[in-house]
């Protein structure tokens, strides 16, 4: 496949020197922006952007391994990415020679094919764009009286395509689209409020469901009302799909092969034990289409794969980029990550899916009978460490009683140890939902967590 | 009134920066004059070009290896034109007069059409601001930065043979941001910062546990004058350290002694965010409508001051041009104001209050905070300690969250402490705080003197700006501690 951004990573690293490795990821993209407030729009941003991040290797003294050094800017100029390329060479000088230090090359796995680009990104107008989030805004505000306010309706698309290539052979072009409904609802009765968000996701605006994102919103608002503390008590907790997405994330950097051989990782020397109840299984998988991160190459160009890190509850493998891989003395995973052109790859999940089970969310409330059901966390940055696997995090939700869900509560914590709440799951649903960001996310129950209350 | 250390004595506003211009403008002002001109042509109230050329470096030891040096660049202008309640937003990498006057076009499409007019712009003197005194990050050697890195390395590895990892960050940057708009505004400044950090592993018989130090200035190389990196060092691993033999946190209501400086995150979320202007005017914040209300124990005096000199959330202009301000507000208890950037500001006919933010070209300026900080009391704080029974000391917090609409917020401990008989007693296990903030700010019924600051990055609808967060110890007689036991 030839293109014009392929051509222009493939023509910089042309300029590489004699016994330099260079690899340079170019990217640009186009994003679009609608957010409607109280009948009108209130912001339209449209811009296209650019970018390229070079990395270049030289042999560092004395036969010690390589040095490598990096650079980027936000612009496809060919005097800035001259310039950009001098400066990746000249931070070069500076880094420790490691032995480790490689560029990825060509490893056979064939690339899967996947369509994740939609024309109706480009060819929906923003007549049309404008009016989706209009409509959600205006829907909102009418769908229950107790809804206050509506403080954004956004509609937001981007079209980004990636190349890179590398002096080791390395030659790989990807695009894809989203698009995006999101909304914010405010409810209130008397002196209280409470919020919700809902969101659809999809290739294109033609895939997005306006009710979709409107009824969670409003849902999750409404049914807050009247919500109060309860005593702290140690319980079940049955955590919504979104929650366990967010969690999920967290349970992915422990699964770097990075953090492992690094000392950062509490599933660090584990592999082949069980870190889990039995029936859960744990997959990283980029080249199922439906995920939000699919994706048909990784971060430096290998082909992705399907991964199973966890199966039936026994550690099976960490996910590794090629520079972890080396240190770990195995092969990359495919899972290099980096964040657009400014980062630099590391290993990492793109598409976590915990195998489903067969029961709804209310057939898992019904089994439960008594707990805690998560609606939304708060505080999972400052609460949630993936090196200790110490976790506590803010919640709101409802009570569940006699197996249906009673009355809501605020302003409490739900705390216990990642390590334990995996093998404490006691409920896995069959609602799977693919969410935005690295994992899925579906109806999961866990024992025993300490409930911080009055 | 008790005033707080960094908040003190020659501590100014803008008059402090030197008022020469330090470098060539970014645009040529009658090429902006045109491009906002232009942008107007359609209708529109205003319109604004927002140039912006950013220059970033930051070094990194890992596993006893630096890593990685890397180097960025990026130059772009951002155009905003303003009709009625709606803005129309484009951004373009290309600072010539046609790729401006392109992006110009595109932002201008959402204006109604208003008929075709001239419309003039005039700007009015350039207001530039830059201080000699610094010492620009590319002005210094990079092996001088690696050693820095080395040293930390050193000295946190030194700290105890439990210290298993240690991942020392350096970075800095240079901002230069022009701003003009259709009334005339036409201003610019030169933004330099540098930060240093350090994250540690120790690992013992109970797992692993990590420690994070940081220090950030607006400021240059000279931040390492004011700090050792050894100490930044010594702090993160003393951290890490100490937790291997934390036990794990109470679970429920608790009283709370917070350390001085050991992160304003509290106030920053408690209130900050709820008092910024963009959820007022939506209704959607806790303290819509409560101005000159007491809304926190009479204790309690927050002030939001973009002007401090040097602290991470400082500058010379916001990204909207305007000059920061010292804005009260809470003031002994009472609801004195919000912050304000340009947009919510002329809703309610009044003043830009300096808080225009943006993370960079690429986004649309709101109202964000700057140094947000609660004025020192006049309590002992081994005193507050001796006087508190039972209940949590907080010697550091990590990071924290808000729901503005409720006041529902969290935030984290990374070194904590249980309180006994007035005593500080075992170290705890990491957990999350919540409380409703309101409530909380009532809860304060001690403030110290020993005030200090911390940096922090705020992030709000995906952009992240630097701010800095200070308090003195303070108690705050009950809130809900996220442990297990």
């Amino acid at each position: 496949m030839t293109n014009e951004l392929l051509d222009l990573a493939r023509s910089v690293v042309e300029q590489a020197k004699d016994g330099e490795g260079v690899e340079v990821y170019v990217t640009r993209g186009t994003d679009t922006e609608v957010r409607a407030y109280d009948g009108e729009v209130e912001s339209l941003t449209s811009a296209d952007s650019s970018g390229v991040g070079i990395r270049v290797l030289v042999d560092g003294p004395g036969g010690a391994g390589s040095q490598v050094g990096f650079a980027w800017a936000g612009s496809l100029d060919p005097t800035v990415i001259a310039a950009t390329l001098a400066d990746a060479r000249d931070n070069a000088r500076f880094a420790t020679p490691d032995p480790d230090m490689v560029l990825a090359e060509p490893d056979g796995v064939a690339p899967v094919e996947l369509d994740l680009w939609d024309d109706g990104v480009a060819s929906t107008s923003m007549e049309k764009k404008i009016a989706l989030a209009l409509e959600l805004e205006r829907a909102t505000r009418g769908a229950d009286p107790r809804i206050r306010q509506v403080s954004s309706a956004d509609y937001s698309d981007s079209r980004v395509e990636v190349a890179l290539a590398s002096t080791t052979g390395i030659s790989s072009f990807r695009r894809r689209t989203n698009a995006f409904l999101s909304v914010d609802a405010i409810a209130g009765e008397g002196a209280e409020t409470q919020t919700g968000t809902g969101f659809s996701i999809g290739r294109g605006p033609g895939e997005l469901v306006p009710d979709e994102a409107m009824d969670d919103a409003v849902v999750r608002a409404t049914r807050m009302l009247g919500a109060q503390k309860v005593p702290s008590a140690h319980c079940t907790v049955v955590f919504d799909p979104r929650v366990v997405s967010t969690l999920l994330a967290v349970v992915a950097s422990a699964l770097s092969g990075e953090s492992v051989v690094k000392g950062r990782s509490f599933f660090a020397g584990r592999i082949g034990e069980s870190v889990g109840v039995g029936g859960l299984t744990l997959v990283d998988d980029p080249t199922d289409a439906r995920a939000y991160g699919a994706t048909s190459h990784d971060g430096e160009g290998l082909a992705c794969r399907r991964n199973v890190l966890i199966s039936e509850g026994v550690l099976g493998m960490f996910v590794f980029d090629t520079v972890s891989a080396r240190r770990a003395g195995t092969a990359s995973t495919g899972s290099a990550v980096r964040g657009g052109f400014a980062g630099t790859p590391s290993a990492g999940c793109r598409a976590l899916v915990l195998s489903p089970g067969s029961k709804s969310q209310d057939e898992i409330f019904a089994t439960v009978g008594e707990g805690l059901y998560v609606q939304s966390v708060t505080g999972v940055h400052s609460g949630v460490n993936p090196v200790s696997g110490d976790f506590s995090v803010g919640a709101e939700g409802l009570l569940i009683q006699g197996g249906t869900l009673a009355r809501p509560v605020r302003e409490v914590t739900v705390a216990s140890t990642l390590q334990r709440m995996l093998q404490s799951v006691v409920e896995i649903g069959g609602d799977l939902r693919w969410l935005p960001g690295v994992a899925a996310g579906q109806t999961l129950a866990i024992a025993e967590m300490a409930l911080s209350g009055d | 009134m008790p005033r707080s250390g960094l908040g003190g004595d020659g501590v100014g506003g803008h008059d402090d920066y030197d008022t020469a211009v330090t470098d060539t403008a970014l645009i040529d002002p009658d090429v902006l004059e045109r491009v906002l001109s232009s942008a107007l042509e359609g209708g529109g109230d205003m319109a604004e070009v927002f140039a912006e050329d950013a220059v970033t470096a930051s070094a990194m030891l890992d596993d006893r290896r630096v890593e990685e040096l890397s180097s960025g660049r990026s130059r772009g202008a951002g155009i905003r034109v303003v009709d009625g309640e709606t803005t129309g937003f484009a951004h373009t990498a290309d600072l010539s007069e046609p790729g401006l006057a392109a992006a110009a076009r595109a932002a201008a499409a959402v204006a109604r059409q208003g008929g075709a007019r001239v419309r003039t712009v005039a700007l009015g003197p350039l207001s530039a601001h830059g201080r000699g005194d610094r010492t620009p990050p590319d002005s210094v050697d990079k092996a001088r930065k690696l050693e820095l890195l080395t040293r930390a390395d050193e000295a946190a590895r030194a700290a105890g043979n439990a210290v298993t990892q240690v991942q020392v960050g350096c970075g800095d940057s240079r901002r230069r941001v022009l701003i003009a708009n259709s009334e005339g505004l036409l201003a610019q400044d030169d933004q330099i910062r540098t930060r240093f950090n350090v994250v540690c592993v120790a690992n013992g018989d109970t797992g692993m546990q990590t420690g994070y130090e940081s220090v950030a200035r607006t400021e240059g190389f000279e931040i390492f004058e004011r700090h050792r990196v050894e100490d930044i060092a010594q702090r993160a691993a003393a951290r890490a350290l100490v937790k291997l033999s934390a036990r794990p946190a109470p679970s429920g209501e608790v009283p709370i002694v917070l350390a001085g400086g050991s992160g304003g995150i509290l106030f920053h979320e408690a209130c900050g965010h709820g008092l910024e202007a963009d959820h007022i005017v939506k209704d959607a914040s806790v303290y819509t409508g409560r101005v000159g209300e007491l809304v926190a124990s009479p204790l309690v005096t927050l002030v939001d001051d973009g002007t401090v000199l040097g602290e991470w959330g400082n500058f010379a202009v916001d990204d909207e041009g305007c000059p920061p301000g010292r804005n009260v507000l809470i003031e002994n208890g009472v609801l004195t104001d919000y912050m304000w950037d340009w947009l919510r500001a002329r809703k309610e006919g009044r003043k830009s209050s300096g808080n225009g933010r943006r993370q960079s070209y690429q986004h649309l300026p709101m109202v964000r905070m700057t140094n947000t900080y609660l004025l020192a009391g006049s309590d002992d704080p081994d005193e507050i300690v001796a006087q508190t029974p039972s209940g949590v000391y907080v010697k550091k917090l990590g990071g924290g969250q808000v729901n503005t609409a409720t006041g529902d917020f969290v935030f984290g401990t990374t070194e904590a402490y249980l309180i006994e008989n007035g005593r500080i007693t075992e170290p705890l296990r990491d957990a999350n705080l919540i409380g409703n903030g309101p409530e909380v700010l009532r809860r304060i019924d001690a403030v110290a003197t020993d005030f200090d600051m911390t940096p922090g990055t705020c992030g709000k609808d995906g952009q992240s700006v630097p701010v800095g967060c200070g308090q003195a110890t303070l108690r705050i007689t009950g809130v809900t501690l996220g442990g297990t036991a």
